[in-house]
């Protein structure tokens, strides 16, 4: 196991008829990932790119093994499948869905925490381990195998550091998305914690944003419990404060939330702080040459 | 969304919670007569959505209907927080004998709604001390119980009737919390008037990405004509007071993009993300837009994922061509379909950068130059 999955996860689709559910169970199995089956209610028996499709999640589950499940339904639709998904069992749910309402949110994390269910998400890109599984709708081509693991709020902002890092020679353990909040299944700390305690990974990159106070937890998290070096970036540094950026989680209240509180708390961590995503890079290279 | 004061009182009173007799005007006539049907002293308030509307002198008292005409005069000729006064509420003045704050937000450390309540009301929440703020937090599967309201109003030293009042107007924040999706809902001041309890001032943010279940909501947020053409595509816009247009994908990436720039010297002058699966006519509609709004430079900065860089290309080339982009462009493209999306540019004579660092670099230094150049610099 790397950072929750390995080559043999199995995984279920919910939302597989969709325009992005097809789309990505194509790209996932292209790269090797199991996709066993998918859900799409009232298209049971229709088959997606060679998986078969059911109604019901405890459906598939009587004829396949299933680990994870990766959700592309719709935000109105959202929360009720993901609370089947929950009721049915499932351990892992990757929830790729942006805009759920926050309601809808706090009730599919509850339900889960109660279940004993790990959610990613929601708003994710998802999680993908280079070489390994791809459990998630990142361009693999901007990413290589490697030591290095990668937690990030935003999508796109781990593909760019991806991209730095495999031009500079530097792979990836697992590349974790959390989506962008405000409410998060996994926390920037659950992903550290994976991290530190995986042997495959040498070193932590985190991407964090202003916003809210989670970067400043996984730093008094680093300060305690991280012996791996941590590189950070946090992005919106240019952003002014009371307006929300993009991710409804990214948005500067008085003096909350800032970028200049997450850095010197992350600093105060013993992490090194990087300013462009090509200096994350450059920081790993100088670590490396160090040790 | 944040609704205006008007709005959330009345959503407030569909809910049975009491609120002052009141009315809504745009003129002066309107509000002299108000004052006159009310036949009380009366408040007229602005009706805008920043904070700090008090000391800024949104809120005016009138004994009569000719103060109430004059204060009126003064206040929809004003701004407050750079936004013009079109509003106003008109309420009967009351007389308040103590003054609590009652408030239900979404606590994203414990992932529940909290109720937080306080015994000193009337000023900003955050300027309380927190060991006089009370706070229960509410399972969602369950909702509010009686016994955690009992211990809120025993803990805020309220007896007697005004008690049970406090407990059931908290109890019907809630359910309207819990109905309407809200992220926030304060009364505050929440005023004792005699033996009754009334909520004199009220502040609601709605969540957007619930309307689909609430058609009739309003749109009290869009930012001017272009951000509400913007939202209409459906794309997440903020405007800034920078000299860069900024089109990028992604929000965290978008976000990257204007540190980048801030970074070599520049401002950005809006957070524009066009998202993982925008098509190019959406993407070219938003481009339009920000073109229009007479930026110095337009920085481009797409990463493709979902978003395939030939489809960006050809969407700039076709913006290129009909003649609305009059600043220098400077575009970085990576990712799915970049060789086609390059091919694509430089057929129509434009270069893209591979790297967001040199990107943001050069249109710095395009802002620098006061924007005198062609785009035909990567």
């Amino acid at each position: 196991m790397v950072v929750l999955v390995n080559r043999d996860t199995n995984v279920l689709v919910q939302g597989i008829t969709g325009r992005s559910g097809a789309l990505q169970t194509k790209v996932m199995i292209d790269y090797g990932t199991n996709v066993v089956a998918g859900v799409t209610p009232g298209k049971g028996g229709m088959e997606v790119e060679g998986v078969p499709v059911y109604d019901f999640i405890v459906d598939a589950m009587e004829h396949h093994d299933i680990d994870a499940a990766i959700s592309f339904v719709p935000a109105p639709f959202a929360k009720d499948a993901s609370i089947e998904a929950i009721d049915s069992g499932i351990k892992l749910l990757v929830l790729t869905t942006e805009e759920i309402p926050d309601q809808d949110v706090l009730a599919i994390i509850a339900h889960a925490r109660a279940a004993g269910t790990t959610v990613l998400g929601p708003g994710t890109p998802g999680l993908f381990a280079p070489g390994k599984c791809k459990l998630g709708a990142h361009p693999s081509r901007m990413f290589q195998e490697g030591r290095v693991g990668i937690v990030s709020k935003s999508g796109a902002l781990s593909y760019e550091v991806g991209k730095a890092m495999t031009e500079a020679g530097i792979g990836q353990s697992a590349v974790v998305g959390l989506g962008g909040g405000p409410i998060w299944g996994i926390s920037q700390t659950e992903v550290l914690r994976l991290f530190e305690n995986d042997p495959e990974t040498d070193a932590i990159v985190l991407l964090g944003e202003i916003g809210g106070s989670m970067e400043e937890e996984a730093a008094s998290f680093i300060a305690d419990n991280i012996s791996k070096p941590v590189v950070a970036i946090i992005v919106g540094r240019a952003a002014p404060e009371g307006k929300s950026l993009g991710h409804a989680g990214a948005i500067i209240e008085g003096d909350r939330g800032t970028a200049q509180a997450k850095i010197a708390a992350l600093e105060e961590a013993g992490a090194y702080i990087a300013r462009t995503p090509y200096e994350i890079a450059d920081i790993i290279e100088e670590i490396r040459g160090d040790s | 969304m944040r609704l205006y004061e008007y709005m959330a009182k009345n959503m407030l009173a569909d809910y049975g919670i009491p609120i002052p007799k009141s009315r809504v005007v745009t003129s002066v006539d309107e509000a002299v007569e108000t004052a006159d049907d009310f036949g009380v002293p009366v408040v007229l308030k602005a009706q805008v959505l920043s904070g700090g509307r008090g000391k800024a002198g949104g809120i005016q008292f009138a004994e009569t209907p000719r103060i109430a005409g004059e204060n009126a005069q003064t206040l929809l000729a004003s701004e407050i927080g750079g936004h013009r006064v079109e509003t106003l509420l008109v309420e009967e003045r009351l007389d308040i004998d103590r003054e609590w704050y009652l408030g239900i937000i979404i606590d994203t450390a414990s992932k529940s709604p909290v109720v937080m309540a306080s015994a000193q009301g009337g000023v900003e929440i955050e300027t309380v001390p927190d060991r006089n703020i009370f706070r229960a937090t509410i399972d969602t599967k369950w909702g509010l119980f009686r016994y955690q309201m009992r211990a809120l109003t025993t803990d805020m030293g309220i007896s007697g009737v005004a008690a049970r009042q406090v407990q059931t107007i908290a109890i019907a924040l809630y359910r309207l919390f819990r109905r309407e999706d809200a992220l926030m809902a304060e009364i505050n001041p929440l005023a004792l008037c005699g033996d009754e309890v009334v909520a004199a001032d009220a502040r609601l943010t709605l969540d957007d990405d619930s309307r689909f279940r609430h058609r009739d909501w309003p749109d009290t947020e869009a930012f001017g004509e272009i951000g509400a053409r913007i939202a209409e595509l459906g794309l997440s816009y903020v405007p800034l007071a920078g000299d860069v247009a900024v089109l990028a994908n992604g929000a965290g990436a978008t976000m990257a993009t204007m540190d980048a720039l801030a970074h070599f010297g520049a401002d950005p002058m809006n957070f524009l993300d066009v998202g993982g699966g925008a098509d190019r006519e959406k993407m070219g509609e938003a481009l339009r837009l920000l073109a229009s709004t007479d930026p110095k430079v337009i920085l481009i900065n797409v990463f493709g994922g979902i978003t395939r860089c030939d489809e960006l290309a050809q969407m700039v080339v076709d913006a290129k061509a009909s003649g609305v982009l009059e600043a220098p462009l400077v575009i970085r493209l990576s990712g799915t379909n970049e060789d086609e999306g390059r091919d694509i540019l430089e057929a129509a004579g434009l270069n893209a950068f591979n790297h967001l660092d040199q990107a943001a670099r050069r249109a710095a230094e395009l802002v620098g130059e006061g924007g005198a150049d062609d785009n035909s610099s990567g």
